[in-house]
C-alpha cells in the first residue's frame, strides 16, 4: 500500500494507492494519524480510486478514523470508492456516518461548505 | 468429495500472508475462467477467513493456517483451517458487527463478508483445538 498525503486548510487528504487488509491497515493508521497530528486537522479524505481490494479490515480502519476525527469535532469522507469498496460499506452500513463521494473535488465541497 | 483439482497450502499465521493467500487462490480459480467479479468474491472472502484465523485463532502468537481449494461440478471449494483457540459461540462470532476485538479496529463483517460472496459457508469450531472455515461458490460460466 502506499499513501499520498496533502492538505487543504484543516482536510488532511489521503490517496491510497493498492490493498487495504489486515495487514496494511496497521501501517495506514499510524501514517494518518501521524499526518492528520502534524497539521492540526480536522477532518479526513480518503481518496480510493487507487484501491485495488478492501476487505472488512478497511472498515475498521475507517471506523477507527472516524472516531479521530470526531474528536476534534471533524468528519471523515470517501472519495471515488470503486464499487466493489461502496458495497463493502453498504454492507457494514458505514455509509450512515462516513459519506462517499464520486470525486475529490465533491468531497471537499461536502466539508468546507460544512453540510 | 471427487475433486477435478485441488491444492493444500499451509503458511505461518503472519498478516503478510494474508496476500499470498488472495495470490493463491486468484491463480488456482484463474484456470476455470470466472468473472471478474467472482475471483474479487472469492479472493475477499478468503481474506476475511485468513484474518480471522490470524487475529482470532492464534491472537498474534505463532502457528499455521492450512488453504484448501477445491474444484468440481463448476463450484470451488475453499477452506481455511487453524488450530488456534476456537470460537466459544459461533452463532454470535458470526453476528453482523459482532466482534471480540473491538480494541483492535475490527468491524465484525468478516463472517457477513463470507455469507454474503460465497453461497454457503459452514464454521466448525472446538475450544482450545482450532477452526475450519468451509465455503463454496458456483462459477456463473458466462
Amino acid at each position: 500500500m502506499e499513501l499520498k498525503f496533502s492538505k487543504r486548510n484543516q482536510i488532511l487528504i489521503v490517496r491510497i494507492q493498492g490493498e487495504i487488509d489486515h495487514h496494511t491497515c496497521e501501517h495506514m493508521r499510524v501514517a494518518v494519524e501521524h499526518n492528520f497530528e502534524k497539521i492540526r486537522g480536522k477532518h479526513m479524505i480518503f481518496e480510493m480510486s487507487g484501491v485495488d481490494f478492501m476487505d472488512s479490515s478497511g472498515i475498521g480502519a475507517m471506523i477507527g478514523r472516524y472516531k479521530v476525527a470526531k474528536c476534534m469535532g471533524g468528519k471523515v469522507v470517501i472519495a471515488n470508492p470503486n464499487e466493489r469498496v461502496e458495497q463493502i460499506f453498504r454492507m457494514s452500513a458505514m455509509d450512515r456516518i462516513i459519506s462517499c463521494y464520486p470525486n475529490l473535488e465533491q468531497a471537499i465541497q461536502h466539508l468546507e461548505g460544512g453540510k | 468429495m471427487k475433486y477435478e483439482n485441488e491444492c493444500v497450502t499451509y503458511f505461518a499465521a503472519k498478516s503478510q500472508n494474508e496476500s499470498l493467500t488472495r495470490v493463491l487462490v486468484t491463480s488456482f480459480l484463474a484456470t476455470y475462467d470466472p468473472t471478474v467479479s467472482e475471483i474479487t468474491d472469492v479472493k475477499t472472502a478468503v481474506s476475511e477467513a485468513v484474518t480471522n484465523a490470524i487475529i482470532h485463532g492464534y491472537e498474534g502468537q505463532d502457528g499455521m493456517v492450512e488453504l484448501f481449494c477445491g474444484y468440481a461440478e463448476e463450484t470451488i471449494y475453499i477452506e481455511v483451517a487453524d488450530k488456534g483457540k476456537g470460537i466459544g459461540d459461533i452463532t454470535r462470532a458470526m453476528e453482523p458487527l459482532y466482534t471480540s476485538k473491538p480494541e483492535l479496529e475490527r468491524s465484525g463483517m468478516g463472517f457477513t463478508i463470507m455469507e454474503a460472496f460465497m453461497e454457503g459457508i459452514m464454521v466448525v469450531s472446538t475450544p482450545n483445538l482450532g477452526t475450519r472455515v468451509s465455503m463454496y461458490k458456483k462459477l456463473s460460466r458466462e
